[in-house]
This record gives C-alpha cells, sequence and structure tokens, in this order.
C-alpha cells in the first residue's frame, strides 16, 4: 500500500484508491505459514479498503479475528487476496488531492513532477 | 561451502537492446553486490528476512538473484526512477520465477511509510560516478551513473531514509566508489546509528568497488 505523502502539502497520502481496469489473477502456491506471519504486518483497514476497490471484498471481515493463524479458510483468502490478484492496468488516487498515478503493466508510477514536491 | 549457499546468475535474454539503450546493463558493480550477499547468503538465510527491498533496481538481477536464493517465503520489492527499468526489473524476476512488486518513485518516496522498519534487507547500487551536478536526471542513462559531487548526491538522500525503513535486525547492503569516499559514507551513516563492513573490494578497470554492510547498531 503506496503512499502520495511526496505530494506538497499532503499529509497521509494514505490509503490510495485503486481503480482497477485490468485485473490478472495469478496462480501462487498456498503457504499457510508464510501467509500468517504476514498478516499481523498488514494495516489490516487499508488492506480491507483496497479489497473492495478491486471488488474482492468478498467476506472479509471488518476486524483481523483472533485465531486467525488457524483459520485456514481466512488465510486462503488472505493468499488470493494478497498474492494471486494483480491490478495489471488502472490508477491509484491521492485521497488528499485527488492526484491520479497511473498503473500499467502491473507498475504504480508514483513519479511526481517537480512543481509537485 | 555447499552448494546451497551458491546464487545463481539469473537469466536475463529478456532485455533487449533497445532497452539498452535506457537501462542500466547488468556489470561488475551489479555482480560484486551479487557476490558481496553470496558471501552473507547463509547468515541472511538464517535471518527468515519477510521484506527483501531493493532501490534502483535497473535490469533487476541483483533482487532476483537474491531472490531465487532465498525462496518465495520472503516479499520482494524495487524501486527505479525510470519506468522502463521497473518493467524490465518485472520481467526478470518473471522469467526467473520470482515476484517482485516493483514501484516508480524516486527513492523509496512512495514506500517508506509502508515499509517501516519492515525492511530486512535493503539494497542500493546507486548512480556513483563524480559528475556535474546537473547532469544528474538529465536523461534514463545519465540516472544509471551521474552521482554529482563525489558521486554522492543521490546516495546521500536515501541515507536518512534507512533508518526507520530497516527492521531491528536489517542489514543495508551499498556499492560504492573510492571517489564516493566510504570512510566518509560509514561515518554518515554511524550518525544515524549504524555500524558498517566492508563486505567486498574490487578494482575493475579505473574503478575501485566496493560492498559496504550497514546495521544497526547494538546496544
Ligand atoms: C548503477 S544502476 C544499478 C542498476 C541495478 N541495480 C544493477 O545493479 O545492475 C543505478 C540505478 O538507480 C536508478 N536510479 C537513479 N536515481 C534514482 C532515484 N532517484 N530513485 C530511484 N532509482 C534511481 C537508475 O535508474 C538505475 O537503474
Amino acid at each position: 500500500m503506496l503512499t502520495s505523502k511526496g505530494i506538497k502539502n499532503v499529509k497521509e497520502g494514505f490509503p490510495l484508491k485503486i481503480q482497477a481496469d485490468e485485473v490478472k489473477n495469478v496462480d501462487i502456491d498456498f503457504d499457510q505459514d508464510f501467509i500468517s506471519k504476514m498478516v499481523p504486518k498488514l494495516d489490516w483497514n487499508a488492506l480491507i479498503f483496497a479489497a473492495q476497490c478491486v471488488g474482492h471484498k468478498e467476506d472479509l471481515p471488518d476486524t483481523l479475528p483472533e485465531g486467525y493463524e488457524n483459520d485456514e479458510d481466512l488465510l486462503r483468502k488472505l493468499h488470493h487476496i494478497l498474492l494471486e490478484v494483480e491490478v495489471i492496468n488502472g490508477c491509484l488516487e491521492c485521497p488528499e488531492t485527488q492526484r491520479k498515478f497511473p498503473i500499467s503493466n502491473g507498475i504504480p508510477n508514483m513519479l511526481l513532477n517537480e512543481d509537485e514536491v | 561451502m555447499d552448494n546451497c549457499e551458491k546464487i545463481k546468475t539469473p537469466l536475463f535474454s529478456n532485455i533487449t537492446s533497445e532497452d539498452l539503450e535506457h537501462i542500466y546493463e547488468p556489470y561488475e558493480d551489479s555482480f560484486l553486490l551479487i557476490d558481496a550477499l553470496e558471501k552473507d547468503l547463509h547468515m541472511i538465510r538464517e535471518s527468515q528476512p519477510s521484506v527483501c527491498l531493493e532501490v534502483g533496481s535497473g535490469s533487476g538481477v541483483v533482487l532476483t538473484a537474491l531472490a531465487s536464493a532465498l525462496g518465495p517465503r520472503c516479499q520482494y520489492r524495487a524501486t527505479d526512477i525510470n519506468p522502463r527499468a521497473c518493467r524490465v526489473t518485472r520481467e526478470t524476476g518473471k522469467l526467473n520465477g520470482v515476484k517482485i512488486e516493483t514501484t516508480c518513485t524516486d527513492l523509496v518516496s512512495a514506500v517508506q511509510d509502508e515499509l517501516k522498519g519492515k525492511v530486512d534487507v535493503l539494497l542500493f547500487n546507486p548512480p556513483y560516478v563524480v559528475t556535474p551536478s546537473d547532469e544528474i536526471g538529465r536523461g534514463d542513462l545519465e540516472h544509471t551513473w551521474a552521482g554529482g559531487e563525489r558521486g554522492r548526491e543521490v546516495m546521500d538522500r536515501l541515507f536518512p531514509c534507512v533508518d526507520s525503513l530497516l527492521s531491528p535486525q536489517g542489514l543495508f547492503y551499498l556499492v560504492a566508489l573510492k571517489e564516493n569516499d566510504p570512510d566518509d559514507i560509514c561515518e554518515t551513516m554511524a550518525k544515524f546509528g549504524f555500524s558498517n563492513t566492508t563486505l567486498l573490494a574490487r578494482q575493475t578497470g579505473p574503478e575501485k568497488l566496493c560492498v559496504l554492510r550497514f546495521g544497526h547498531k547494538q546496544e
């Protein structure tokens, strides 16, 4: 979850709204241990927001439930949204300035013009 | 040392001659950094890193090499100021079966909040050649080598960000040239709370290169 804080006067620049024009699903082997180690490091609200943006909110809970380490079903969903869903084309929008950053070939371009920094 | 402690040079046949008019071709300095990582591979692996970040990834060979050796239980992230380098980095990863999430941004600008305190391995082979300051940013290829005064102008902007990016055990690997004054780099990093090790030094043609490793000073 990137930020647009580099823009002059932007305080948080987070979370960026994702507009997904083209989404690709890739297959990656499920590694329960790896995902459950990753989960506590995530900003849960931002993750839910991102999942919503790309139409994958599904039934992800609004807060991270206790005992998630053993909830294979939840971890599988997280595996999918975190690793397998790739936004190939679209854009990211700064919540404060509405500045849009293009995503092309799966790469967000967060470069700013000189008059923006 | 046994075989599994080696780092394979990744494939990079995806890079076209047109790409090479815009991005940095894997060269001695790239391979020196890979060699330095190989030296530390055992230690890096033991530390079970969860995030590796390469700044200015160019062709992506260095991060791809590390990722191939460490395996998929880690998040690999790259940045470059050049959109084409970002694209090639992603492709080089893909060709070698590793997933690299790449962001086009100035140094770590767009990723530093997200990755705060999470980066276990930070890599930078910066533009280090001594040039007039106004040569920096003149074009894609200038970005690959033009370092301005003492060749330090680009890397010096990253140093203040390293402390907040690295995890408590995190390590920062930097390629530098003799002209960049490695002793002075180490002094600067010491002020930010880092101890240093010179991992490798090598003369290639007229360039005296080294790889420095920094870690938080342990209390
Ligand atoms: C010496 S090349 C190293 C490329 C690659 N890592 C390697 O070792 O082969 C330096 C790289 O840093 C990138 N770069 C230069 N200035 C940058 C900046 N301000 N932010 C991000 N990347 C930058 C260049 O585009 C180039 O890809």
